[in-house]
């Protein structure tokens, strides 16, 4: 009869230690992207220098790259912006730079007042590219490897730690697979 | 989450509330008359009301009007001229966002719990105030030993 007593309590219990598991796991609004481990979207866009040339996921594959998805209406892009700069600089993977819903004489004051990361930039005025990503915000950050596979996608302005943390260490065994098999090739 | 910036929501707070109810005022005109056909146009307002917008998450792509929300209608539009089936554009929508984009979730294994923990939790609560009935009502039933032993014989 004791043991019965204390359910109630017990009950309880177990519902607090599963609510309390439930909030650690992080902000839920945050959507993992469905492309993780798998290979990345079509990517079709004007070149933000050169309008009559286009910049395509194809002519980007056979190395890894990162995409970064950014606006000059974006004000966290803004804060991130020194360390896109910092990444280039230290020129390790080459950033691809998808300028969402824009407007482009704006996006080139911008790259040209604060510094341009990006080996390429590309613009998606009508959001077509960015859906196809599963973009939702600005800034969002993919991790594409040489065969074509997204690594990881950073939601929110990126930092130096999380750029070394979550995007150089995915990178790291990079380079050995990409010897082994053109060795074995 | 608060961290981040997005479009509609970059302005201050106290502007922000003000612009959401101008997106509410607005959004009762949503641009449904781009689409002619009546078929087309009753499958359209039921699909944008069963995605989820990303940005203003606790709200359709129907009643959002942040720009994520106006390029998704727009897709959804395309897709229904073009003559895609409703399956084939929410496969269109999970694909790149992830069933998180439904406000119906499937039914997978993943999705178990969430579909019948509220049924078994029912279950457990009617049983269990079954039992709690049946006791109290066998506790003044004639035939019960208490209420036998109080009867003059």
């Amino acid at each position: 009869m004791t043991w019965r007593s204390a359910l109630p309590a017990l009950v309880t219990l177990a519902l607090i230690i599963l609510f309390a598991a439930g909030l650690k796991r992080g902000d839920p609004g945050e959507i993992t992207s469905p492309f993780l481990g798998k290979p990345a979207p079509a990517l079709d866009m004007a070149d933000l220098f050169a309008p009559e040339t286009r910049i395509s996921g194809t002519e980007l594959s056979g190395s890894a790259y990162v995409l970064n998805v950014w606006g000059t209406w974006c004000r966290e892009c803004y804060r991130e912006h020194e360390t896109l700069l910092q990444i280039a600089r230290q020129n390790t993977v080459p950033l691809i730079g998808l300028n969402w819903r824009d407007d482009r004489a704006r996006a080139l004051a911008y790259l040209q007042q604060y510094g341009d990361p990006f080996a390429r930039v590309g613009s998606d005025p009508n959001g077509r590219n960015a859906i196809d990503w599963g973009v939702y915000g600005a800034p969002e950050t993919f991790l594409i490897d040489a065969d074509g596979v997204v690594l990881h996608k950073h939601i929110g302005p990126i930092t130096w730690s999380i750029w070394e943390r979550d995007f150089l260490s995915r990178l790291q065994p990079q380079p050995a697979r990409t010897a082994a098999s053109t060795a074995a090739r | 989450m608060s961290e981040r910036l997005y479009r509609p929501c970059s302005t201050s707070r106290a502007l922000g509330t003000v612009l959401a109810w101008f997106c509410v005022a607005w959004s009762f005109g949503i641009d449904t008359s781009t689409l002619d056909d009546p078929g087309l146009r009753a499958r359209y307002e039921v699909l944008i009301e069963e995605l989820r917008c990303l940005v203003c998450q606790n709200q359709t792509i129907a009643d959002s009007n942040a720009e994520l929300a106006v390029d998704l209608r727009t897709q959804v539009r395309k897709m229904l001229v073009a003559g895609r089936s409703d399956d084939d554009i929410r496969d269109y929508m999970t694909d790149r966002y992830g069933d998180f984009v439904l406000y119906r979730p499937p039914l997978k294994r993943r999705t178990v719990a969430l579909w019948f923990a509220p049924l078994v939790g029912f279950g457990l609560g009617a049983l269990a105030l079954w039992r709690v009935v049946r006791r109290s009502q066998r506790a003044v039933t004639p035939d019960d030993g208490v209420a036998r032993a109080n009867e003059p014989t």
